[in-house]
């Protein structure tokens, strides 16, 4: 087994064990406490940019499935940290283990680490830089922030995709729905296109109207970093504001929506990565478990005008959507689309696709 | 508002300790908002029946007749049924069918009762899942044979017949062919109207959820759990892991959707627990072909899903939901204890009425409690059997339960959590690759399945092969395979290497198994662990996976980290603020001889200390307990009871000391090891222990204070063993030292007997010598509990036994006061005692066992711990014996006013016995013990309290008939006055030939019958079968050989067919008397404390 060492910003150590790709990395380090999902996260273009840690201690254990059970094409994290590596996994979708898979992505991991006592040490201090060393190749901390990761994760050109052959697609079989991808995962995408909506998969920065594709409406997708980076992002959705068509934001999309409206934004000290966030509806005072992946996020202090809290967290009560009091704009600080984690919000899709009966 | 909480009555195998904890988490919960909480529960040894926790509490049958009358008495506003088990359950569904809550006003809490019933009755469930387009597996009702026939051939075999409306799946079982089917058919419709015939889901994996909701439909799933072994074994007698190790993200997250949807569906208020079963690879199952896209909760209406659902990005999960309980059960206290999220707490919030948003996490108390906790750490829970303690029960398990407890294990690799699980099991195993493990075939399901896999791992076995023949995943068999290569590795090698040393360390190798692989010891494995600076690191459980700082006191020790969560103990790691700490050591796996009774002394040591401005912490390794609720200690160490997890923690904590005494056996076992290592034990010293303890060494201490007790000699040889007991002539006792619930005792009756029990007894131990000694049949039991300080008698009760010697004392009937032992005797009993006492300078709790032969007592054991019976005196002294023994080893005056009591009522404890769920078991009492619980109940005389207590342990009145067969002529002119009470009582009278003969020649009309091999009819076993005898009373010598198989085909088919049996003479006689002259409504509906208030 080869040693490897995860250094903090702060100075500190933790020292573990090589796997997948034996090199160095730099970047964020960050920590999810879902404990299923491994596969979906890793691939999640949100965490472009990041160290991952996974607070559960057995990883690796159903292997790694067909591309076509991924949120993007490739694994998007900068390195990942772990405390149990399962050596030999077994699933009747397993293709590859886990430490095959980021070798041939050439991602490195590091495991054997006290990943509770790293945890402890992100929540008290905050996220930190960081970096996996392997094989004494030291190299410079990275902070991904200081980037526009938006436009990395993004799309380069507009694709078309067509409905799938679904009992949900009960609803419109022309409708157009811009998907203004910041890094969005494919889940997003499989849930408008099994609920009938042909989806024209946009370039974070490609304005729909200025080319006139005449999309009947918008949702923005989650992303990675820091929202006001997204700038071409930002006004492209004020253009939809203004053409009052029904926008619906995600994660990183509901910053976007709040800043194009007015509103502002800010980063948390270590960020909500988890599948069991209790997130509470204002008006019904229900509660949803949500998958949430994010560090920055909306601030209720300048919320813009016409909006109002739709959902929050229960824990801390951060900001976890917003709903315009006539209009139909809406966005929501967690993921519908799940993948990984608890189906509880769904049903937002079907409530997007409402507004267009 | 007053609300009454059904409790669920006598240990017993499929439903135990767990209830104590579900039930004393509700009374907390109501009581902190005002309510006043009226408990029925007659079981006398659990901490919920304790002086502050409900308001009124009745020892009283948790059965229609005395819930009414209690509830006709007190006038309850509302009723709590889920926190009982299925007992609370059932009683709870006949009152309500019967109209009693209504008439009475009494408001279901909770669950209403619609849905408990869909979830009670197997035909109602299944139309109502169905309706709702949800999996369930193929099945078809039956009320008879020929429809179970016609059913099984629709489905196809094998299939799986289940009993609805029963504990622990009893008389459910998986039928091959035709043959088995009517085997088990025959004897579930003897005790049922309709059993469901369904398909069986052979290696499928089996995968449970809790869930809670609240009244405003919010609903989250606590914890989800995999068994080990798949479907086929019954959910109690399965390995389990928290959480699932080989769902992914969509297989986890739609059964979570789907167990929501079933308990939206059902409409449950507060907890509930759904089993799955999962198909490990539904791309080859043929059940997928019309699979569905996956469907969100708001339209899967419109999705006619048949097959199982499909993702969106098309992954098929083909599953069936096998069962909902809609109550708390095992399960949910194991997800209680795996998360720390306190399920029962919350449900009893949630039945109030509130919302679950509103509540608040109570170990962070910062965040709110509708969430779903994250673990970062993996659980193993391992059922106990005691299988080996029946005589002729089949080794076998399946799909109902066997096990008596369970241990369930914390650590960060799957590897660490097996390998402490396997150790908590108290069975002196080290791991599980351990040489003392029997080699079972691994190809049968057995209680030692995880250790014959190991050993064929270990062979070299495939993990494919033994997949094909068990069903256990791969992946399992690959970490048990991640073992015994690490064991390999170790062999024979001295281990100096730190990283080495350290990875054993992690894979949860104990250091007493490094020692045996490396032909070392302990000690000096230990030593040069601790040169090598390898400790474990604290860790606590704080459900949200560290991402929200806790204050939780919730600990478990593991190798897999480099930091501890907590400060405490020496090496310039105390913290100032912390003051002075005590541990107590809780019982370990409940099993036969040690259950609640030992949660209830260390909960109650551990609470008395705290009083006492000391810190209590508490180790147990139990998750039915409730020693293991966080907030019952300063601290607790969910951990091992072993020497090595013990010195860590003592190490870490530096504690005033260590109490042994309150947590049975398994913690007095360690107490001279842990002196040996310089550790404080507080209460008596370790070297008199060891001087009660080893009977060669008590005897001679007895001798010496010219106290009597049965001739006894120490084994040396066989021979000398042999001349001996021909001298004191037979029969003889051979008993070996420090053992549990009289493990590998024997009564041998001629020296072929001899030997073959002593080579067994020097199996069990070899450490500890064996004594023999005079076996007094005919003698009378009595017992003292005292607490002594520095020697001196505080306070003790005297108890006798109904039965005569020769039964263990905890399958005894004891009442206290004592009924028939003249104050002649009491003062004698009075004496020996203080004199042990002063030569053993006790301080802290103590029993003595004594045989009365005419006025003589005679010493035959001596026990310088908490006995069992110390809840039964406490409670029905009204003196707290475990809180004055706390506070004796405390050096504290003690909060009771200590003078004899002079009772005007009487207290008898009946044993609970299981022997239902042991297939094969001969139901009679021997030296060994077998019961698996007990029950205590109060009555102005000795047979009002007996019949109470007698109809807790689940027995009925005889209304029509009773079947007696006496062997022996003693035996029949003994019982012949009773039998003549029963006729008089207008019961028809069957009998067996002989027995026949002889009341018919005393003028005792009977109906004769003939046994089983006679193949005549008519015959016992036709009219067992067809419910004409209502109570089966035969008496034999359990020492006598001749004539046994027959009598015991007899008493089996008893206890098959759910007919009452007595099977011992006192038992007998006394039954006959208190019917003679009480009747069910003769018995009074009195709480404990007017009982207590009448002391004098």
């Amino acid at each position: 087994m080869k040693k490897a060492t995860l250094i903090l910003e702060d100075k500190s150590e933790f020292q573990g064990y090589a796997f997948g790709k034996s090199k160095s990395a730099a970047g964020e380090v960050v920590f999810a406490t879902g404990m299923v999902g491994y596969e979906q996260s890793l691939t999640d273009p949100s965490y472009t940019g990041q160290i991952l840690t996974f607070t559960y201690p057995l990883i690796g254990n159903w292997g790694v499935p067909e591309k076509e059970f991924w949120e993007s094409e490739k694994i998007q994290v900068q390195g990942v940290i772990i405390s149990d590596l399962a050596t030999s996994p077994n699933h009747h979708l397993m293709q590859k283990t886990l430490d095959s898979w980021l070798k041939e992505e050439k991602i490195p991991g590091i495991f054997g680490i006290d990943t509770r006592k790293l945890t402890q040490k992100l929540r008290d201090r905050g996220v930190m830089l960081g970096e996996i060393v392997v094989d004494n190749k030291d190299t410079d901390f990275w902070d991904p922030n200081s980037e526009n990761l938006v436009s990395k994760v993004s799309v380069d050109k507009v694709t078309i995709h067509h409905p799938t052959d679904s009992p949900l697609a009960t609803y419109h079989s022309s409708l157009k729905i811009g998907l203004l991808n910041c890094g969005a995962k494919k889940n997003i995408i499989r849930n408008l296109l099994a609920r009938g909506a042909t989806v024209y998969d946009l370039p974070w920065d490609h304005d729909p109207f200025a080319e006139n594709l005449s999309i009947d409406g918008l949702v923005i997708s989650n992303g990675p970093g820091d929202p006001k980076m997204a700038k071409g992002s930002i006004e492209i959705i004020k253009k939809a504001l203004n053409k009052k068509i029904p926008t619906f934001g995600i994660c990183l999309g509901n910053q976007l929506l709040a800043l194009a409206a007015g509103g502002d934004t800010y980063k948390l000290k270590f960020g909500h990565r988890a599948q069991n966030q209790p997130t509470i509806e204002v008006e019904s005072k229900r509660c949803y478990i949500t998958t949430q992946n994010h560090g920055f996020t909306v601030d209720e202090k300048k919320l813009p005008r016409g909006f109002k809290r739709w959902f929050y967290n229960a824990n801390d009560n951060t900001n976890e959507g917003l709903i315009h009091e006539k209009l139909p704009f809406f966005s929501v600080q967690f993921h519908p689309e799940a993948a990984p984690g608890p189906f509880d919000t769904t049903w937002l899709f079907d409530q997007f696709m409402e507004k267009f009966k | 508002m007053k609300i009454l909480i059904l409790g669920s009555g006598a240990l017993k195998i499929g439903q135990a300790g767990e209830f104590d904890y579900s039930g004393s988490q509700a009374i907390k919960a109501l009581k902190e908002e005002g309510h006043q909480v009226i408990l029925i529960n007659p079981n006398v040894a659990t901490i919920q029946t304790s002086e502050n926790f409900a308001n009124k509490v009745y020892f009283l049958p948790v059965e229609p007749h005395f819930v009414q009358k209690v509830i006709e008495k007190e006038k309850p506003a509302g009723i709590l049924l889920a926190f009982g088990g299925q007992t609370a359950l059932n009683c709870g569904l006949s009152l309500s069918k019967s109209g009693v809550f209504k008439k009475h006003k009494v408001e279901i809490l909770g669950t209403p009762i619609e849905a408990i019933e869909k979830t009670e009755n197997r035909h109602f469930f299944s139309k109502t899942l169905e309706k709702i387009n949800l999996l369930i597996p193929k099945s078809a009702a039956a009320s008879n044979l020929k429809n179970a026939k016609e059913a099984a051939q629709k489905i196809g075999y094998p299939v799986m017949i289940r009993a609805g409306y029963s504990l622990g799946g009893q008389d459910s079982g998986v039928a091959k062919n035709q043959k088995e089917l009517e085997e088990i058919v025959k004897r579930a419709l003897s005790k049922l109207d309709q059993v469901l015939i369904e398909e069986y889901l052979s290696s499928w994996k089996e995968i449970e959820y809790e869930v809670v909701r609240d009244r405003f439909d919010n609903c989250i799933t606590v914890c989800n759990m995999e068994n080990f072994d798949p479907m086929g074994i019954h959910t109690g007698e399965s390995i389990v892991i928290a959480p699932s190790q080989t769902l992914n993200n969509f297989e986890y997250h739609k059964l979570r959707e789907i167990a929501i949807k079933v308990i939206r569906h059902l409409g449950i208020i507060g907890e509930c627990n759904i089993q799955f079963a999962l198909n490990p690879s539904p791309s080859s199952g043929e059940s997928t072909k019309n699979s569905l896209l996956e469907p969100s909760m708001n339209n899967s209406e419109k999705a006619k899903g048949k097959n199982g659902w499909t993702s969106i990005n098309g992954q098929q999960l083909d599953y069936r939901i096998i069962e909902v309980n809609a109550r708390l059960s095992r399960s949910s206290a194991l997800a209680s204890k795996a998360t720390g999220y306190p399920l029962a707490y919350i449900a009893a919030k949630l039945a109030l009425g509130h919302s679950l948003v509103d509540l608040k996490n109570t170990v962070t108390k910062k965040t709110t409690a509708a969430f779903e906790p994250a673990l970062d750490y993996v659980v193993v829970k391992i059922p106990r059997w005691d299988l080996g303690k029946f005589l002729k029960s089949e080794a076998e398990i399946g799909s109902y339960m066997q096990s008596v407890g369970e241990v369930m294990a914390i650590g960060r690799k799957f590897e660490e959590a097996l390998q402490k699980a396997v150790r908590m099991l108290d069975l002196n195993l080290e791991g599980i690759l351990d040489e003392n493990a029997p080699k079972a075939n691994w190809q049968k399901p057995t209680p030692w399945r995880l250790f014959s896999t190991a050993q064929a791992i270990n062979r070299g076995a495939s993990s494919r092969a033994i997949y094909s023949k068990t069903g256990i995943d791969p992946f399992f068999l690959e970490k048990i395979r991640n073992i015994a290569d690490l064991e390999k590795e170790l062999q024979g090698k001295k281990q100096t290497d730190r990283t080495r040393f350290l990875i054993a360390k992690q894979y949860g190798f104990s250091d007493k198994r490094i020692a045996k692989l490396t032909n070392s010891t302990e000690e000096n494995v230990r030593n040069l662990r601790h040169e090598l600076n390898i400790r474990p690191s604290v860790k606590q459980i704080d459900t949200l996976a560290a991402e929200y700082p806790a204050h939780t006191n919730y600990l478990y020790l593991t190798y897999n980290g480099e930091s501890d969560d907590i400060t405490g103990g020496i090496n310039g790691r105390r913290v100032s603020n912390r003051t002075r700490s005590v541990i107590v050591l809780g019982s370990g796996p409940y099993r036969i001889g040690s259950s609640v009774e030992f949660d209830w002394c260390s909960v109650t040591c551990a609470q008395t200390v705290a009083q006492n401005k000391l810190l209590p912490i508490i180790v147990n390794c139990n998750p039915e307990t409730v020693s293991t609720d966080y907030d019952m200690a300063d601290r607790l160490y969910f951990d091992e009871l072993s020497l090595e997890t013990i010195l860590e923690i003592y190490h870490m904590e530096n504690p005033e000391g260590v109490i042994v005494s309150m947590g049975g056996q398994t913690p007095n076992n360690l107490a001279d090891k842990l002196s040996r290592q310089n550790v404080k034990i507080l209460g008596t010293d370790t070297k008199s222990i060891d001087r009660a303890e080893d009977r060669s060494k008590f005897s001679r201490l007895c001798d010496e204070l010219s106290i009597k007790q049965p001739k006894w000699a120490k084994l040396k040889t066989l021979n000398e063993a042999v001349t001996f007991a021909q001298k004191i002539g037979y029969p003889v006792l051979v008993r070996p030292s420090y053992v549990l619930s009289g493990a590998a005792m024997n009564v041998a009756f001629t020296s072929e007997d001899l030997r073959e029990y002593l080579k067994l007894a020097s199996h069990i131990s070899l450490e500890f010598p064996v004594v023999i000694s005079k076996f007094h049949q005919d003698a009378k039991e009595i017992e003292i509990d005292a607490v002594s300080k520095n020697g001196k008698i505080l306070t003790f009760a005297i108890t006798e036994h109904i039965e005569n010697a020769g039964i263990h004392s905890g399958d005894s009937t004891i009442v206290l006061p004592t009924q028939k032992v003249n104050s002649e005797t009491l003062e004698k009993i009075k004496k020996i005692a203080q004199q042990l006492s002063s030569a053993l300078k006790i301080t802290g709790p103590f029993n003595i066992q004594f045989l009365a032969i005419k006025n003589t007592p005679l010493v035959i054991e001596c026990n310088l711990r908490a006995s069992r019976s110390l809840p039964f005196v406490s409670k029905v002294s009204g003196v707290n014996f475990a809180k004055v023994a706390t506070e004796a080893i405390l050096d504290k005056p003690s909060s009771f006013i200590l003078h004899p009591l002079s009772l005007n009522y009487v207290g008898v404890k009946s044993p609970q016995f299981s022997f239902q769920r042991i297939k094969g078991a001969d139901p009679i009492l021997r030296v060994e013990m077998a019961s698996t619980g007990e029950v205590a109940c109060f009555g102005d005389d000795v047979n009002e309290a007996f019949l109470k207590s007698i109809i807790a342990t689940g027995v009925k009145l005889p209304q029509k008939s009773v079947f007696i067969s006496l062997a022996g002529d003693e035996n029949k002119i003994e019982f012949l006055e009773s039998a003549r009470t029963l006729e008089q009582l207008g019961l028809k009278i069957f009998a067996t030939e002989g027995t026949s003969k002889f009341l018919e020649k005393n003028k005792i009309k009977t109906t004769k019958l003939y046994k089983i091999h006679e193949k005549k009819k008519p015959n016992v076993l036709d009219f067992l079968n067809s419910k004409k005898i209502d109570l089966v009373i035969n008496i034999f010598d359990p020492y006598f050989k001749k004539e046994f198989d027959d009598d015991y085909l007899i008493r089996r088919t008893t206890i098959d067919f759910g007919v009452e049996l007595l099977a011992n003479m006192q038992t007998a006689k006394l039954f006959v008397s208190a019917i003679s002259q009480k009747k069910l409504t003769d018995l009074k509906i009195l709480p404990w404390d007017y009982y207590l208030s009448g002391r004098e």
